[in-house]
C-alpha cells in the first residue's frame, strides 16, 4: 500500500491555520508594524527619466533641511558591486550608480526624523542626467543600433533559451494538420496588499540586521551581503508576517532594504522604510509580457507529433531571475502531453521599463495560454474532442519525457476524466446556445524547482517537558499555510494533537535552519519532508528511551494520543511528557534532550540549461480545468458561470487550505485573463495606472458564479504523506480553459490578453461583418 | 498645526495633541498603537484599513481624524472579549478565509457592519457587501463562506 491515506489523524484533515487567530484579531506583526526605539524614517528618490547617465547628484540642500539625518546615493555603496541571480546576471546595484534605466529606478535615499520631512527632502535632491535614447518594445530593442541598456549585453538579449528534442520538421511532415499562431500576454503585478516595509539596524559590532516582510529571507540575506560587500554572517534577516507574495517581488531585496541598512550605519539609528502602493506598482518586479509564436502538428486522429515555440519576453531593465523565466516555457513544452519532437527558441529582452521576474505560474502560464488554445484550435479544425485528445497524449506514471523528466506520480488522465464528468462537458460541448461557451485547459507544474546550490530544506523538532513539540522550520509562511501543514506533519508523526505543536512565526537567518525560500512550489514537498524527517528523528530518540523503560524493542513503539507504548502491550506505555522528562532528568549521565533534526533534498540532478536535459523537479503536478462562460453581445462582458478543476496534487494535506490555494490561483489568473494590465505611456514607458483605482484586480463581484475543485490524490512516492505542490500549478490550466470557453461562446479567437469587453465586442462585430 | 483631540476607540478614551492633517488610520496606528488596522493602498481602494465609526464601516485612510472626535470608533482590536473571539472572527478562522491575513481585519470589520444591519443575508448580498475590500489570496470564496457562517453564529447568539 502506498503511504498516505490510511489511519491518519491530523494530516489530510481540514483545519484552521495555526496563525489564523492572531491574524483575525489584528495581532500579527507585519512589515510596517515593526518598530525600534529611536527609529528614523526613510524615503527613496526615483528616476523621472527612462534612460540616462547620472552626471551628478547634489544632496546638500536636502541635508540642510531640519530633521534630515542622512542622504545617500549610489556612490555610498561599494562601487560596481552588483547583485543578481547568477554570476553572469548580476546587474543591479542598491541605488543607481552610473545610469538609470527606467522611470522608477532608485537614485537616492533620505533618512529623517519623520516621513514628511524625508519626503520633503527628496524634492531638494538635484540630479543632473545626460538623457539617452530609450527603448520600450522588445522587438525594437533587439535590433542593431537600438539603445543599449547594459554595456556588456549586446542587442539587449538578457537571456536566451534553446531546446530541441527529436526532429520537429519530421514531426510536422508526419502530421495531418499543422497550425502556426501568435499569442501575447501582458504585464501584471503580483498585487499583494501589503507594501514592502523594512527596518534596518547596523549595530556597532558591524552586524547588519534587517526586519522585513520577505517571502524568501535566505535569498534576501545572500543578496544583501553580495551588494554590501559583507560576509553573509554579518547580515541577518528577520522576517515579519508577510502580506502575501506570489513571486520574486517578495523574494528579492530592493532599494529600501539596502538603504535602511546603510542609512542606519551612517546615522547610528534604526531606519524604517515603508513603500507606498504607488512605489510597489511602479517598481519591478512584475510578470513578463510574452510574445509567443507556436506551431503544433497532429495526426488526424489526434496524436501530437511536434510542437515548436518561438518566445520573446519583455524583461524590463534588469535580469533578476530572467534566465529561469525564459527557460521554463522550454522546460514545460512537452508536459503534460508526450510529444516526440519539440523545438523552442526563447529570448528575454531588456527594455527601459520596470523589471520582470517570477509570478505564480512563472512563465508556464504564458506558454499554456498559447499551446492550450492552439490545441483547441487543432481539435476544432479536425473535429476532435480536446478532452479525448488530452487523454490520448497524456503522460503516465513511469514515463520519461525526451529531456529526461521522470514522471513518478501522475493522475493526469484521471484529472481530465473527472473535469469532464463534473462539468457536464459531454452534454455541453458544442451544444450550448450562442454567446454561451465551454472550454478545457490542462497543465503540469514543478514541485520544487531544482536550480542552483540552494535546494535542501531543514527543520528542528524540540520535545518539551510538558509533552508538546516546538518546531523551528526554515520555511516561510506568506499566507499559503506552510506553518500549518508543517505542524500537521509533525503532529501526525508524533501522535500529538495540533494544539500541542508550536512553530516559529518567522525566519531569522541567524537561527532558523537552512531553507531556500518560498519559490518554485517547493515548500510542502521540501520543507514538509524535512519536518517529517525531523519528527521521525525525535520519535526514534524517544522510542529508544521508551525501549529502556519498558524493556520492549524501540522499533515496536507506537506514538498515539500523547502516549508511547509497545505495539503489543499498550498498558505498559508512558505518557509522552513523562517520557521526555525521564529522558532529560532521570537518566543521569545518559540524560537526553530530545531534539529531532531533519534535512531533505530530493536527490534530483540539476537540469542542463544548455540542452534542457535532466529533471527539473522531483515530481510534477497535473491539472485539467473546464470553464463555462456567458458573453453579453451588447457589452462584451464575460461572466464565468462555472469553473471546474481537477488537480493532481498528490495528497491534500489540509483540504481547507488546498481549496483556498486553488481558489486564489484561479482568481488571480482570472484578473490577468479578463482585465488586469499594467499600462505604460508609449513615449517614456512610465506606468499609467499606479493605483488600485486604475490597476484593476478582481473583487468579490468578479468571481465565477460557481466553482468546484476536485483533489485527485495520486499519492506521490516521495512527497510527505504523498503531497505535491498546490496553488501555483493551479493558476495555469485556467488560462487556456477560459480562452477556449470564450472562443466557444463567440466563435472568434482572442489571442492577446487580457480578453477585455472591447476586444470581445470588436471580434463579434468583425465576425458579423464577415471579416 | 497640532491641536488637542479626544477619541473614543474601542471604549477607551484617547486624548492627544494631534496634527489636524492626520487621517484616522495614521492616528490609530502611529499614536494609539492599534496596528491591526492595516495600511494597504492609503487611498480608499483596498479596504484593508476598514474600521467602524458609529457602526458604519469606513476606510480610515480617507477620514481625517479631527472629524471623528466624539464618535464611537471600533477597530479589529475591539471585537474579541478577552480570549473569546467575536463570531465574525471565529467564522473567518474556521472557514479558511484567512491566508496572508493582511486584508483580514478590514474584511472582518466590513462583515460586522454588514451583519449588524442585515443578520440574515443571501450569499449574493454577502458578496456585494465585501466587494469594496480587496483580497489577493483567497479568491473570495472562503471569505463569502465565512460571512454566511458568521451570520448564522450571530443569529444564534442574538
Amino acid at each position: 500500500m502506498k503511504e498516505g491515506s490510511e489511519g491518519l489523524t491530523v494530516v489530510g484533515k481540514g483545519m484552521p491555520k495555526v496563525d489564523a487567530t492572531l491574524k483575525a484579531t489584528g495581532k500579527a506583526v507585519y512589515g510596517a508594524d515593526f518598530s525600534l526605539p529611536g527609529m528614523l524614517f526613510g524615503k527613496i528618490l526615483r528616476s523621472r527619466v527612462p534612460h540616462a547617465k547620472i552626471l551628478n547628484i547634489n544632496t546638500s540642500k536636502a541635508l540642510k533641511l531640519p530633521g534630515v539625518r542622512a542622504v545617500i546615493t549610489g556612490r555610498d555603496f561599494p562601487w560596481g558591486l552588483k547583485y543578481g541571480f547568477t554570476a553572469i546576471t548580476r546587474d543591479q546595484t542598491p541605488l543607481a550608480q552610473d545610469k538609470v534605466r527606467y522611470i522608477g529606478d532608485e537614485v537616492a535615499a533620505v533618512a529623517a526624523i519623520d516621513e514628511d520631512i524625508a519626503e520633503e527632502a527628496l524634492d531638494l535632491i538635484k540630479v543632473d542626467y545626460e538623457e539617452l535614447p530609450a527603448v520600450y518594445d522588445p522587438f525594437e530593442a533587439m535590433k542593431e543600433g537600438a539603445p543599449q541598456l547594459h554595456d556588456h549585453v549586446k542587442n539587449n538579449i538578457s537571456a536566451s533559451q534553446h531546446l530541441a528534442f527529436g526532429d520537429v520538421e519530421k514531426g510536422f511532415r508526419e502530421s495531418d494538420h499543422v497550425r502556426e499562431d501568435e499569442f501575447t500576454t501582458q504585464a501584471i503585478k503580483h498585487g499583494f496588499l501589503e507594501p514592502h516595509a523594512s527596518v534596518g539596524l547596523w549595530d556597532p559590532s558591524g552586524k547588519a540586521t534587517l526586519w522585513g516582510n520577505k517571502q524568501s529571507p535566505y535569498i534576501v540575506y545572500r543578496k544583501l551581503a553580495m551588494a554590501l560587500g559583507l560576509p553573509p554572517s554579518k547580515v541577518r534577516v528577520i522576517q515579519t508576517y508577510v502580506g502575501a507574495g506570489f513571486g520574486s517581488a517578495r523574494s528579492d531585496p530592493f532599494a529600501l532594504d539596502f538603504c535602511a541598512l546603510l542609512l542606519s550605519k551612517k546615522t547610528g539609528k534604526p531606519v524604517k522604510f515603508v513603500y507606498t502602493m504607488e512605489d510597489v506598482l511602479v517598481m519591478g518586479e512584475m510578470r513578463h509580457p510574452f510574445y509567443l509564436r507556436t506551431k503544433t502538428g497532429m495526426t488526424r486522429d489526434g496524436y501530437l507529433k511536434a510542437i515548436q515555440a518561438h518566445a520573446v519576453a519583455d524583461g524590463g531593465a534588469y535580469s533578476t531571475i530572467g534566465p529561469v523565466s525564459i527557460a521554463l516555457p522550454a522546460f514545460f513544452i512537452d508536459i503534460p502531453y508526450g510529444v516526440p519532437n519539440v523545438l523552442y527558441d526563447g529570448y528575454r529582452v531588456f527594455t527601459n521599463k520596470g523589471f520582470c521576474g517570477s509570478l505564480r505560474g512563472h512563465c508556464i502560464a504564458q506558454l499554456r495560454w498559447a499551446l492550450g488554445q492552439q490545441l483547441d484550435m487543432m481539435c476544432n479544425d479536425l473535429g476532435l474532442d480536446i478532452a479525448e485528445v488530452s487523454i490520448k497524449n497524456a503522460l503516465h506514471p513511469g514515463d520519461q519525457t525526451p529531456g529526461g523528466y521522470r514522471i513518478t506520480s501522475c493522475a493526469f488522465t484521471e484529472c481530465v476524466e473527472k473535469a469532464v464528468e463534473a462539468s457536464g462537458w459531454k452534454e455541453k460541448k458544442g451544444k450550448l446556445p450562442p454567446f454561451h461557451g465551454i472550454g478545457m485547459g490542462t497543465s503540469s507544474f514543478i514541485t520544487g524547482v531544482k536550480l542552483s546550490g540552494h535546494n535542501s530544506a531543514s527543520c528542528v523538532v524540540k520535545m518539551n517537558e510538558d509533552g508538546t513539540a516546538s518546531i523551528t522550520t526554515g520555511a516561510t509562511d506568506i499566507g499559503q499555510g506552510s506553518s500549518t501543514i508543517v505542524c500537521q506533519i509533525v503532529a501526525e508523526v508524533l501522535g500529538l494533537p495540533m494544539e500541542d505543536i508550536i512553530i516559529n512565526s518567522g525566519i531569522d537567518t541567524d537561527f532558523t535552519p537552512i531553507d531556500p525560500g518560498t519559490y518554485g512550489s517547493r515548500v510542502s514537498f521540501y520543507s514538509g519532508n524535512a519536518a517529517k524527517v525531523a519528527a521521525e528523528d525525535a520519535k526514534r530518540q524517544l522510542a529508544e528511551v521508551a525501549g529502556k523503560v519498558t524493556g520492549a524493542p524501540p522499533e515496536e513503539m507506537i506514538f498515539k494520543d500523547r502516549k508511547v507504548f509497545p505495539k503489543n502491550n499498550p498498558e505498559k506505555g508512558w505518557k509522552i511528557d513523562a517520557l521526555i522528562r525521564h529522558a532529560q532528568h532521570s537518566m543521569g549521565r545518559e540524560s537526553k534532550s530530545i531534539i529531532g533534526r531533519g534535512s531533505y533534498d530530493s536527490g534530483v540532478d540539476f537540469i542542463d540549461f544548455k540542452t534542457g536535459r535532466g529533471n527539473i523537479s522531483p515530481t510534477y503536478t497535473f491539472a485539467a480545468d473546464v470553464a463555462e462562460v456567458e458573453v453579453d453581445p451588447e457589452t462584451g462582458k464575460i461572466t464565468i458561470l462555472n469553473a471546474v478543476g481537477a488537480h493532481d496534487i498528490g495528497k491534500a494535506l489540509n483540504p481547507t487550505l488546498c481549496s483556498g490555494q486553488l481558489d486564489g490561483a484561479w482568481i488571480q489568473a482570472q484578473g490577468q485573463l479578463l482585465f488586469e494590465e499594467l499600462k505604460r505611456d508609449k513615449k517614456d514607458g512610465h506606468v499609467l495606472n499606479p493605483s488600485f483605482m486604475d490597476y484593476k484586480m478582481p473583487t468579490s463581484m468578479d468571481i465565477p458564479l460557481q466553482n468546484k475543485h476536485i483533489f485527485v490524490e495520486s499519492i506521490d512516492p516521495d512527497g510527505p504523506f504523498g503531497a505535491k505542490e498546490v496553488g501555483e500549478g493551479a493558476s495555469v490550466a485556467i488560462f487556456p480553459a477560459l480562452g477556449n470557453a470564450v472562443y466557444d461562446a463567440i466563435g472568434v479567437r482572442i489571442p492577446d490578453l487580457p480578453i477585455t469587453p472591447e476586444k470581445v465586442l470588436k471580434a463579434i462585430k468583425e465576425k458579423k461583418e464577415g471579416k | 498645526m497640532k491641536q488637542l483631540m479626544k477619541f473614543n476607540v474601542n471604549g477607551v478614551i484617547y486624548e492627544e495633541e494631534i496634527d489636524h492633517r492626520r487621517t484616522l488610520l495614521e492616528v490609530l496606528r502611529e499614536k494609539f498603537g492599534l496596528l491591526g488596522t492595516h495600511k494597504g493602498c492609503d487611498e480608499g481602494q483596498c479596504g484593508a484599513c476598514t474600521v467602524l465609526v458609529d457602526g458604519r464601516a469606513v476606510n480610515s485612510c480617507l477620514v481625517l481624524a479631527a472629524t471623528v472626535q466624539g464618535k464611537k470608533i471600533i477597530t479589529i482590536e475591539g471585537l474579541a472579549q478577552g480570549e473569546k473571539l467575536h463570531p465574525v472572527q471565529e467564522a473567518f478562522v474556521e472557514t479558511g478565509a484567512i491566508q496572508c491575513g493582511f486584508c483580514t481585519p478590514g474584511m472582518i470589520m466590513i462583515t460586522k457592519a454588514f451583519l449588524d444591519n442585515n443578520p440574515n443575508p443571501t450569499r449574493e448580498e454577502a458578496k456585494m457587501a465585501i466587494s469594496g475590500n480587496l483580497c489577493r489570496c483567497t479568491g473570495y470564496f472562503q471569505i463569502i463562506d465565512a460571512v454566511m457562517k458568521a451570520a448564522k453564529k450571530m443569529r444564534k447568539e442574538a
